[in-house]
């Protein structure tokens, strides 16, 4: 396991107009999401750490100094792999030339590292084998990508948007396999996207870059009940929450779904009992009453304590709930409007029900 | 029909010889020129660029002219020839094999750079990201990747060589077997009004040419096809 470890990076300087100057530190564990709109900044920390770039700074990955000052390793002695969003295969090399490309044995602890045969069966590449890169779908491509960087053994994965330039029916080829990768925690991975959903799938701990700066890193949990970012403040202000699957009601295609201070019944007609999944439930789709409802349509009716609330343009409030009757449970948000919060004598501290209109696993919401 | 004469072979031998000699120097020299050329930074590469390209449009017989002074006993030629206990490397093989290089340096620099400029610094990224070295990355990613500039070079280079005509009399001069090569012999077959063998050494050049840019396109097809 890696999980003692952490990545510490610091990075600043000019790129023509464009001014970099961008400092975290994160757990080396699990999936390290970087959040931001394009020209914020995410791919050129990226291609920091990879020694891609080099700008001044320092790079300190698990206890290893990568980069100090202006004094860098350079890549090809980084175990670092890097997926392009453009799967950047060698074009004169087969799928199994370019997997074998960086192929090293993996070593001796079993937890690090992948055989190629692992990674063949893993990433579902036996049929592609001897086939030319050119004649890859799009999807295909970008799971050699992945394979290819996973066989260099490396130490930290580098993912730049992957999944950005594939259909939807791609991506959701693509990211069962990142979340198994995730789950079996032994590579950490920097995951860098725009879009908001993959990395509330994806993310433990996420980064908000902001015009070259770091506007937020921490778990994603705590970052999506902030008021200042805009994980929270966005029209889709959402909660991912970490699910157990406790029972199935197969007539309706439904899963009751527990998490912390209460459970959750939704549409997912492949679950298995006691899997974890993230699901993910909008603010927009909580609503909230004093009483709770009896005869309604809504499925999911929880009782919760309102921790904290904030404006969200003119209109709306925002309010921060904890699930559960003592208020111990997982953090919702609620997306109310300024009337109903004042008709209803809301505020810190009051007992509330949610109303959730819709759950959904996470990265399938839109 | 009478037969060629073993004149015009020795000639044609050596003429091959000195266009394969030529072509394996262009290519060791040409390369790394053409690598730094594709992917340094420096402000003063277009310059060494158009040092290159001179001989694209300076007359043959002014570069003739100036190896004719180096390679002679008066220039560093004579020394480089004092190694074999020769005096100069004017009138030599050696003399033209040089001549030739230069002369011919930029048909075979700009395919291979302009190869190594499409390549792009991605799969060189790539490569690096995998652990190759800079020395395994330019083998097994450029090289392959840059391959139809190498044949387009190469074949340019040879068959430009097989045509040169006035640096080889300035520095060559026409002595057979050792420098006179067949568009020198044309041009003494005029001379003496042997117009048979003239006809008859251009008319090969002729279908020489015509080949050699046909097979050029068709290879290039082939690669163009593979490459993508």
């Amino acid at each position: 396991m890696n999980t003692g470890g952490s990545i510490s990076v610091a990075f600043s300087g000019r790129l023509g107009a464009f001014r970099l100057d961008a400092a975290f530190t994160a757990p080396a564990g699990g999936v390290i999401g970087m959040l931001g709109q394009s020209g914020s900044g995410k791919t050129t920390v990226l291609r920091c750490i990879a020694g891609l770039l080099a700008l001044d700074g320092r790079c300190i990955v698990d206890g290893e100094v990568w980069q100090e000052g202006l004094r860098l390793i350079p890549t090809f002695r980084r175990p670092v792999g890097y997926v392009f969003q453009e799967a950047s295969l060698f074009p004169h090399l087969s799928v199994t030339g370019n997997l074998r490309y960086g192929l090293r044995r993996r070593t001796t602890d079993k937890h690090h590292g992948v055989s190629f045969e692992e990674a063949v069966a893993l990433l579902g590449l036996e049929k592609l084998l001897g086939r030319s890169p050119r004649n890859l779908s799009g999807g295909e491509r970008q799971r050699v990508a992945i394979g290819r960087a996973l066989l260099s053994q490396p130490r930290l994965l580098l993912m730049d948007e992957p999944l950005s330039a594939l259909d939807p029916q791609a991506r959701e080829e693509i990211l069962p396999f990142i979340e198994r990768l995730r789950d079996r925690r032994a590579l950490p991975i920097v995951y860098v996207s725009h879009d908001i959903a993959e990395i509330e799938r994806l993310a433990d701990h996420v980064i908000v870059m902001r015009e070259g700066r770091v506007a937020a890193s921490g778990p994603l949990k705590s970052l999506q009940t902030d008021p200042s970012l805009p994980l929270f403040t966005a029209r889709e202000a959402a909660v991912s929450l970490d699910a157990t699957v406790e029972a199935l009601d197969e007539t309706y295609g439904l899963a009751v779904m527990r998490v912390k201070g209460g459970s959750f019944t939704l549409p997912a007609p492949r679950a298995r009992i006691g899997e974890r999944r993230r699901i993910a439930i909008s603010a927009g789709d909580v609503s909230l009453a004093l009483a709770a409802a009896t005869s309604s349509s809504i499925l999911n009716i929880l009782p919760a304590r309102i921790v904290s609330h904030s404006t969200s343009g003119d209109y709306d409030i925002v309010a921060v709930l904890a699930l559960g009757e003592d208020g111990q449970g997982d953090r919702l948000l609620a997306r109310v409007t300024r009337r109903s919060w004042e008709r209803l004598q809301l505020t810190d501290g009051t007992k509330v029900y949610a109303q959730v209109k819709s759950v959904a696993l996470a990265g399938s919401r839109r | 029909m009478p037969a060629i004469s073993p004149e015009v072979w020795t000639a044609v031998r050596l003429t091959i010889e000195l266009a394969a000699v030529a072509t394996v120097v262009l290519l060791v020299i040409g390369t790394p020129v053409a690598w730094w050329l594709a992917r340094s930074k420096a402000w003063w590469k277009e310059a060494v660029a158009a040092v290159v390209a001179m001989p694209l449009v300076l007359p043959p017989t002014v570069l003739g002219f100036y190896l004719l002074v180096a390679l002679g006993p008066q220039g560093p030629g004579s020394l480089v020839a004092g190694l074999w206990g020769g005096r100069t490397l004017a009138f030599t093989f050696t003399g033209l094999v040089i001549g030739s290089v230069i002369y011919s340096m930029p048909f075979v620099v700009q395919p291979i750079r302009n190869a190594f400029e499409a390549v792009g610094e991605r799969p060189l990224e790539v490569a690096a990201t995998l652990r190759a070295s800079p020395a395994r990355a330019f083998w097994t990613v450029a090289v392959p990747l840059a391959r139809p500039g190498f044949l387009a070079g190469a074949v340019l280079g040879f068959a430009h060589t097989v045509g040169e005509f006035g640096v080889v009399l300035m520095i060559g001069g026409s002595i057979p077997g050792r420098t006179k090569v067949l568009s020198i012999a044309i041009y003494d077959y005029v001379e003496t009004s042997q117009w048979r063998e003239a006809s008859l050494i251009s008319g090969g050049m002729v279908v020489f040419a015509f080949s050699v840019i046909l097979v050029t396109i068709a290879i290039g097809k082939r690669l163009g096809r593979a490459g993508t």
